[in-house]
C-alpha cells in the first residue's frame, strides 16, 4: 500500500510545464546574457555584440524585454495551447521587428559600410518561442489546410517585412541589396534545378517502377543500381559528369543548342536527376506492392484491361506512397542544388560557397537561409497533399 | 562456401586497400580520363590518410549523434520526459527538410573552418535518423514482453537495460547505418571548409580540371559507403536473428 502511496503523490502533475522552463531559460540567456545584435565597422571585421538595451532605444528595449519576459512566463505554467501560440507569436513578431530597428539605432543611415546583422541572442530568442509555436502546434495537430494556412500567415508576413523595408538595415539585406539582380538568377537557376530534375525524374520513374512492379527480376537489379548511386557524394558525382556531358555537348548535334555542357546546369541537372530516380521508383514499387489484392481482383472481375486496371485502380491507391517518395526527392533536391554552384551550376550555393571563400557570413547566409526556407515550405505542402491524399488514419511519418 | 555477393564485396575492399596503398598500380587506368601532363593519380597528399581522417571524422561524429541521439530517446519514451514525445517528433521531421550543405555553412559562422564546422554538420545531421529510429524502437516493443518483465518483478532500469535496448538494437543500428551512409557523403563537402576529408581530392580535380581526381575521391567515399553500409546490415541481421530466436 506504501508503494501505492507514493505513486500517487509523484503522479500528481507539476505546477509547471517542463518544456516551459528550457524554453523560459533560453529566453532568459538569450534576453540578458547573450547579445542581441552585432555591429560591426565594415564587412568582415570582427564584430561586437551589443545587448537588447544597447542595442534599441530605452523604450523599445524595455518592451521587448516585457514581451520576452511574459511569453517565458506563459511558458512556464501550464497555459492553454492557444494562449501559449499567440505569447510565442507576439514575441517571435516583437523580435523580428525589433531586429530591424536595432540595425537602424546602431549604424548611422548614411554609413554605407557599416553592418548590423542579429547575434547569438536574438537567434537563442527565435529559437525559445520557435520551440514554444512547435510544441503548441504539435498539441493542436492541425490538419492539412490549416496547416498550409499557417504556411502562408509565416510568408505573408515575412514578406510584409521585406516589402515595407523592416530589414533593410541588417547587413543579409545589404548584401541581397547589392547583388538583387544576380540574386532572382540564381534563385530561378536553383528551382530550375531543383523542380526541373524532379520533374524529369518522375516522367522517368514512374513507369520505370511500373515496370519493376510488373517484373521481378528487373526490380532487384535497377533498386541495386539506384542504390549505388545515391552512395556517390554528390559533389563527386556532379564533377563526374561534367566529362561525359562535355563529349556530349562537342560530338552530339544540336545538343549545345538545348544547353548541354560539360561544365554548368547540365551536369547539376543530370547529377540531380540521378540521385531522384531512387525515391520515385522505389515508392512507386512499394505503393503499387501495396494495392490490396481484394482491389485488383475486384477491377478484374468487372473485365479491366490491365491499363484500365493500372490508371483506375493501382495508381490511385498507390498515389500517397509515390507522393511520398516525390516529397522526399523534392526536399532532398533543393538541399543537393547548393552544390551545383561548385560546378559553375548555379544556384543558391553560388552565395554559400562565395561568402565562405571570403569570410562573408552574411553572404553565406544570403544563400543558406532562402535554401532552408525553399525546403520548408516543400516539406509542408507536400506532407498536407500526401495527407489529404492518403487514408485517413496514416497521419505523419513517425511511428 | 561464401555468396557471390561477398566474394564480390572482398574483390571491392582489396581493391579500394590495393588502391589506398598503391595508388601509382592504378596510373594507367586513370591516364586516358586526364589532359597531357596532368597527374592521372591524386598527388598532393596520401589517399590513405585523407581516407583515415575521413573515417575518423564520420566515426567521431556517428558516435556523439548516437550518444546523444538514444539517451534523448530513452528520456523521451521514459515517464519523466513523456512531455517531450510528440514534440521531438515534429523536431526530428523539421530537422530532416535542413539541407546538409546549409547546416555545414551556418555552423562556419558559429565554429569557424576547419573541422570543427564538419564534424557539428555531420553530428547534428546524424542525430536525426538515429533518434528517429531509436524513438521507433523504444515505442513499439511487443507489449507482452514488457508486462512480462513487469510481472517478473524487474526495475524500470533493469527493464530498459535487459530488456527494451537489446530488443530495439535492431532498429536503433539501422538508424546508425542511414546516419552513416549520409555522413561519409556530406563528409566531402566539409572538405569546402577546409575540413581535411576526401572531399579535398574532389575539389581539387574540380578546381584543376582533373576528371581522375574527382572520380578517385568519389569512388573511394562510394566503396567506402557500399562497404560500411553492408557490414552494419550483416550486423542487424545477425542482432535481429538472435534476438527473434
Amino acid at each position: 500500500m506504501a508503494i501505492g502511496v507514493i505513486r500517487e503523490t509523484e503522479r500528481r502533475p507539476l505546477p509547471f510545464d517542463k518544456l516551459g522552463v528550457i524554453i523560459a531559460a533560453l529566453a532568459l540567456y538569450g534576453a540578458f546574457l547573450a547579445p542581441f545584435a552585432t555591429f560591426r565597422a565594415n564587412r568582415i571585421v570582427q564584430g561586437e555584440g551589443k545587448a537588447i538595451l544597447e542595442a534599441l532605444p530605452p523604450s523599445l528595449g524595455y518592451g521587448l524585454l516585457a514581451v520576452v519576459m511574459f511569453g517565458a512566463i506563459v511558458a512556464v505554467l501550464r497555459t492553454s495551447v492557444l494562449v501559449r501560440m499567440a505569447a510565442a507569436f507576439v514575441a517571435l513578431v516583437a523580435l523580428c521587428f525589433l531586429v530591424g530597428r536595432a540595425a537602424g539605432s546602431l549604424a548611422p543611415a548614411d554609413n554605407a559600410y557599416a553592418r548590423v546583422s542579429p547575434a547569438s541572442g536574438f537567434w537563442v530568442l527565435v529559437l525559445a518561442f520557435a520551440l514554444l509555436v512547435a510544441d503548441a502546434l504539435t498539441r493542436l495537430n492541425p490538419g492539412p489546410g490549416l496547416r498550409l494556412l499557417f504556411l502562408a500567415g509565416a510568408l505573408a508576413l515575412i514578406g510584409a517585412m521585406l516589402a515595407t523595408g523592416q530589414w533593410d538595415g541588417l547587413s543579409i539585406l545589404k548584401e541581397y541589396a547589392s547583388r538583387a539582380e544576380t540574386f532572382w538568377a540564381e534563385a530561378g537557376r536553383h528551382l530550375t534545378l531543383a523542380l526541373g530534375s524532379l520533374a524529369v525524374a518522375t516522367a522517368f520513374g514512374l513507369p520505370l517502377g511500373i515496370l519493376c512492379h510488373r517484373v521481378d527480376r528487373l526490380r532487384a537489379a535497377v533498386l541495386n543500381v539506384l542504390n549505388a548511386i545515391q552512395t556517390i557524394p554528390s559533389i563527386a558525382l556532379f564533377g563526374i559528369l561534367i566529362a561525359p556531358l562535355g563529349w556530349v555537348a562537342t560530338h552530339v548535334p544540336g545538343a549545345q543548342a538545348i544547353g548541354v555542357r560539360g561544365i554548368g546546369v547540365a551536369p547539376a541537372f543530370v547529377a540531380l536527376f540521378l540521385y531522384s530516380l531512387l525515391p520515385v521508383v522505389a515508392n512507386t514499387v512499394v505503393g503499387l506492392a501495396g494495392v490490396p489484392r481484394a482491389a485488383n481482383d475486384a477491377a478484374r472481375g468487372l473485365g479491366m484491361t490491365e491499363g484500365q486496371r493500372l490508371v483506375r485502380v493501382e495508381f490511385p491507391l498507390a498515389f500517397p506512397v509515390i507522393l511520398a517518395g516525390i516529397r522526399i526527392v523534392l526536399v532532398q533536391n533543393i538541399g543537393l542544388a547548393t552544390i551545383a554552384a561548385l560546378i559553375g551550376g548555379g544556384g543558391f550555393g553560388v552565395f554559400v560557397f562565395q561568402g565562405i571563400g571570403q569570410t562573408a557570413m552574411d553572404l553565406v547566409l544570403l544563400g543558406a537561409v532562402p535554401t532552408v526556407l525553399l525546403a520548408f515550405m516543400a516539406a509542408i505542402v507536400l506532407d498536407a497533399l500526401i495527407e489529404v491524399t492518403g487514408p485517413k488514419h496514416s497521419r505523419g511519418k513517425a511511428a | 562456401m561464401p555468396s557471390l555477393p561477398t566474394l564480390l564485396r572482398l574483390a571491392v575492399f582489396l581493391v579500394l586497400l590495393a588502391f589506398l596503398l598503391q595508388p601509382g598500380l592504378f596510373e594507367p587506368l586513370f591516364e586516358p580520363l586526364v589532359q597531357e601532363n596532368a597527374p592521372a593519380v591524386y598527388n598532393r597528399g596520401s589517399l590513405f590518410w585523407l581516407t583515415l581522417l575521413h573515417l575518423r571524422t564520420v566515426l567521431v561524429a556517428t558516435l556523439a549523434a548516437t550518444v546523444v541521439a538514444v539517451s534523448l530517446a530513452i528520456l523521451v519514451t521514459r515517464e519523466v520526459g513523456a512531455e517531450f514525445l510528440p514534440l521531438s517528433r515534429s523536431l526530428v521531421n523539421i530537422g530532416q527538410t535542413f539541407p546538409p550543405v546549409a547546416v555545414l555553412a551556418l555552423s562556419v559562422p558559429i565554429f569557424g573552418f576547419g573541422e570543427k564546422p564538419t564534424l557539428i554538420a555531420l553530428f547534428l545531421y546524424g542525430l536525426l535518423p538515429i533518434f528517429e529510429n531509436a524513438l521507433t524502437g523504444l515505442t513499439t516493443l511487443p507489449l507482452a514482453v514488457i508486462e512480462a518483465a513487469r510481472g517478473a518483478g524487474m526495475t524500470e532500469r533493469q527493464r530498459l537495460l535487459q530488456i527494451e535496448l537489446p530488443l530495439a538494437l535492431p532498429v536503433i543500428l539501422t538508424g546508425i547505418r542511414l546516419s552513416v551512409v549520409i555522413s561519409l557523403a556530406t563528409a566531402t563537402i566539409g572538405s569546402t571548409v577546409a575540413a581535411k576529408t576526401l572531399g579535398e581530392v574532389i575539389i581539387a580535380g574540380l578546381q584543376s580540371n582533373n576528371l581522375a581526381f574527382v572520380l578517385q575521391g568519389g569512388l573511394i567515399v562510394a566503396a567506402l559507403a557500399v562497404l560500411i553500409h553492408d557490414m552494419l546490415q550483416a550486423l542487424e541481421r545477425t542482432l535481429a536473428g538472435r534476438t527473434h530466436a
